[in-house]
């Protein structure tokens, strides 16, 4: 019989005013005990703070599969980065 | 290399003690709190009540402890140490008002180290063996929904405002621990046979126990109302059956109490009363 | 440094490999879903899965004092730290699932022995007085070990080392406020304390893992920014933090080579005794088996609870679909049909069962 508890990702709004920010993940048998896990874990029961939890298997993600060639690095423009490029140290203010 | 060191020292330099579990930090728990027993107030009888409800979360904050690094799932590991944790922190705040009101100066470290297994005054419910994680979650529902009851009437009108003040902050922790508890009995109970069989044992085993629960802290037959409608409905939903709680002789708030104290209180001591005259 | 876009192009691997490289080369961050050189993953998941073992096994040694430590606040402090090691492993098994490993999976590798976790923890705990020695010798040595690692390649562990640095420096303060304590009580106290530190010394030192001339996988780690600093250098920084520390306590560390070296502004040490530190790796120290045993036990005791959740769960959602067609069925066909779920709740139901 199945013993192991899907992967949950949690996203805590730490304050008024911020973004919910995905801080982790944990398992649980299912959402209510994954909010109950996440309040203990990432908020250390700090009221207030507004918790969001939601199965991984239920995210649809933009990133690419590492097999992908449409997301390959080319296709990423890693030059459009501007820590890609070395600079020295004695160029000011760029 | 520098940046690490840097790091580092931020770190250690971090004074910020709030994410430490109550009473953890560095200062008096009861600091800034106006600790005179107010007028009109018995101090015997505000003792005697600090003492019981201070005894029954030492002990139970006690079992909790020992299910550390045994927990079903790690998971399990955080919320039980937190609940223990909560249990412990009510209990050096009543047992240190004990000491204040009671005449004797005697410290919440006094009260824990220092009494004999027959001076000890938490009901027999809490001193139980842990058993299986049925018979905990059992236990944790009678108890934390009871003492939630309790608590909540405490806050609301008691004329001492040290207990006032320890209720009031206990009423948010227990109201969590009564959550916790109830999902996790609903979830054996509604589980699977085996969990099922064993969560029913679990209540059945405890029911001897629980009427001297609801007797032992004053109160009216509004908290047994309370506590029995919680759990009809817990156990309902969890398909189970709320035993029976008849009648049973002993009390540990008379200091009468089941065999399984004395090894408790023995562990609990052994280090303390080891080094006479040592700082901890 | 632009050289890996404007390389001529090569095979698709050798892409992926050159923007890994350049990821590397600028300090940025690896994430989960990046390509990355298969020996890149497994060595992460080794890393992050025996710290986050470490983490799970290291919460016996200390949890055995919980119930007898000697005050209560004491009590509290050491209940929370310990429950602060639970939520470390779990912040560090979350980092290694998300290089696509079970944390079911690692757990049984664990109890089959097929995975290792710090040495450390396989010494015993004999007095209260370890609990802070633990924490200032241990403890220490874990912060000198993992303040680096909160700039580890692999975003989700660097974060996760974050979060953990923060509270391990509690767990070092606590325990040298501890040691400090002690030293002011009673005689017996003192000596309690000197010979937890000299038991705990030299497996504190041998945390950093063997010399750098014989740690194969060091360079390679070091290369790829898992690790930033060699095992020596970061044995070295433990020692010269330490010192000051110990004199400050009263104590004396056990190591009659120990002194100042005024020409290397640093202080010389003698040499741990690796060959026990390939025993006790290697299953022969004196708690090994109790360690492992007891963390077996308790996830195999657990496995009905598990299972009575996940049980629960599945009934719970069923009755849920049940109801919502229900009363969906209601609505469609006015309370009046005796099958009123659409072809398309049914396929929402099946969409759920599959997952």
């Amino acid at each position: 019989m199945n013993e192991d508890w899907p992967l949950f990702e949690v996203f805590v709004r730490g304050k008024r005013g911020l973004n919910h920010v995905h801080v982790g993940s944990l398992h649980a048998a299912d959402g209510r005990m994954a909010l109950t896990h996440a309040r203990d874990l990432y908020t250390r029961r700090n009221e207030g703070v507004s918790i969001w939890v939601v199965r991984s298997s239920d995210i649809t993600a933009s990133t690419p599969d590492e097999k992908d060639p449409f997301f390959e690095p080319s296709g990423d423009k890693v030059y459009r980065h501007p820590t890609f490029y070395d600079i020295p140290d004695d160029v000011p203010h760029i | 290399m520098r940046e690490d060191d840097h790091v580092y020292l931020s770190l250690a330099q971090e004074q910020d003690d709030s994410r430490w579990a109550f009473g953890t930090g560095f200062q008096d728990p009861l600091h800034g709190v106006d600790t005179t027993v107010p007028d009109g107030v018995d101090p015997a009888g505000l003792a005697a009540l600090c003492l019981g409800l201070g005894d029954d979360a030492l002990i139970a904050s006690q079992r909790l402890a020992e299910w550390c690094t045994r927990a079903p799932e790690l998971e399990e590991e955080v919320a039980l140490a937190n609940i223990g944790l909560d249990l412990l922190g009510q209990a050096r705040m009543l047992l240190t008002r004990v000491g204040q009101v009671d005449g004797t100066g005697r410290t919440e470290d006094d009260l824990a180290y220092q009494r004999e297994t027959e001076e000890f005054r938490n009901v027999r419910l809490v001193e139980l063996p842990n058993g299986d994680f049925a018979f905990s979650m059992a236990r944790l529902l009678v108890f934390s929904a009871h003492r939630l009851a309790v608590f909540e009437r405490l806050a609301a009108g008691h004329p001492d405002p040290v207990l006032r003040a320890v209720a009031a902050k206990g009423v948010k922790e227990l109201t969590y621990h009564r959550q916790y508890a109830a999902e996790w009995v609903v979830r054996l109970g509604d589980g699977t046979d085996e969990s099922h069989r064993r969560m029913q044992e679990g209540l059945d085993t405890i029911a001897p126990y629980v009427d001297e629960l609801l007797r032992a802290t004053p109160s009216g037959q509004d908290v047994r109302d309370e506590v029995g409608a919680v759990l009809a409905q817990v156990a309902e939903a969890a398909t189970l059956t709320v035993p029976e709680f008849e009648r049973m002789d002993g009390e540990g708030r008379a200091g009468v109490h089941t065999p399984c104290l004395a090894p408790l209180l023995f562990e609990m001591q052994s280090v303390a009363r080891a080094l006479p005259g040592a700082r901890w | 440094m632009t050289q890996t876009t404007t390389a001529a192009e090569p095979g698709a691997e050798d892409r992926l490999q050159a923007h890994f490289d350049g990821v590397i080369a600028h300090d940025r961050r690896i994430e989960p879903r990046d390509w990355m050189p298969d020996a890149y993953r497994s060595t992460l998941v080794r890393q992050i899965a025996q710290h986050a073992h470490s983490e799970i096994i290291g919460m016996q040694p200390e949890g055995a004092w919980i119930t007898r430590a000697p005050s209560l606040r004491r009590k509290a402090i050491l209940f929370a730290k310990v429950q602060d090691e639970a939520g470390h492993g779990l912040y560090l098994y979350a980092a290694a699932e998300t290089l696509g490993v079970d944390r079911a999976d690692l757990t049984r590798r664990l109890i089959e022995g097929r995975q290792k976790y710090s040495s450390i923890f396989n010494y015993p705990t004999l007095s209260f007085a370890d609990v802070g020695v633990i924490g200032w010798l241990v403890d220490g040595a874990a912060i000198c070990n993992q303040v680096p690692l909160c700039r580890s390649s692999f975003g989700p562990y660097a974060r996760a080392m974050v979060r953990i640095c923060k509270e391990e420096s509690f767990h070092q303060r606590q325990g040298y406020e501890l040691l400090l304590t002690m030293m002011r009580g009673t005689a017996a106290q003192r000596a309690m304390v000197q010979d937890a530190v000299d038991r705990w010394w030299w497996p504190s030192l041998m945390m950093f893992g063997p010399p750098d001339t014989s740690s194969p996988n060091s360079a390679r780690s070091m290369g790829w920014k898992i690790k930033r600093h060699s095992n020596d250098e970061l044995r070295q920084r433990f020692v010269d933090m330490t010192v000051p520390q110990a004199e400050k306590l009263g104590v004396t560390l056990p190591d009659p080579e120990l002194r100042w070296n005024e020409e290397r502004g640093r202080h010389d040490f003698g040499t741990p005794d690796w060959d026990e530190l390939k025993r006790v790796i290697s299953g022969d120290g004196p708690c090994n088996e109790e360690r492992i045993e007891r963390r077996r036990r308790a996830h195999e005791d657990g496995q009905w609870v598990r299972q009575a959740a996940a049980a629960h769960a599945r009934k719970r959602a069923a009755r849920q679909d049940a109801e919502h067609e229900a009363a969906a069925g209601k609505e469609a066909a006015g309370g009046t049909a005796a099958d009123g779920t659409t072809a398309g709740e049914a396929g929402q139901a099946d969409e759920r069962e599959a997952r």
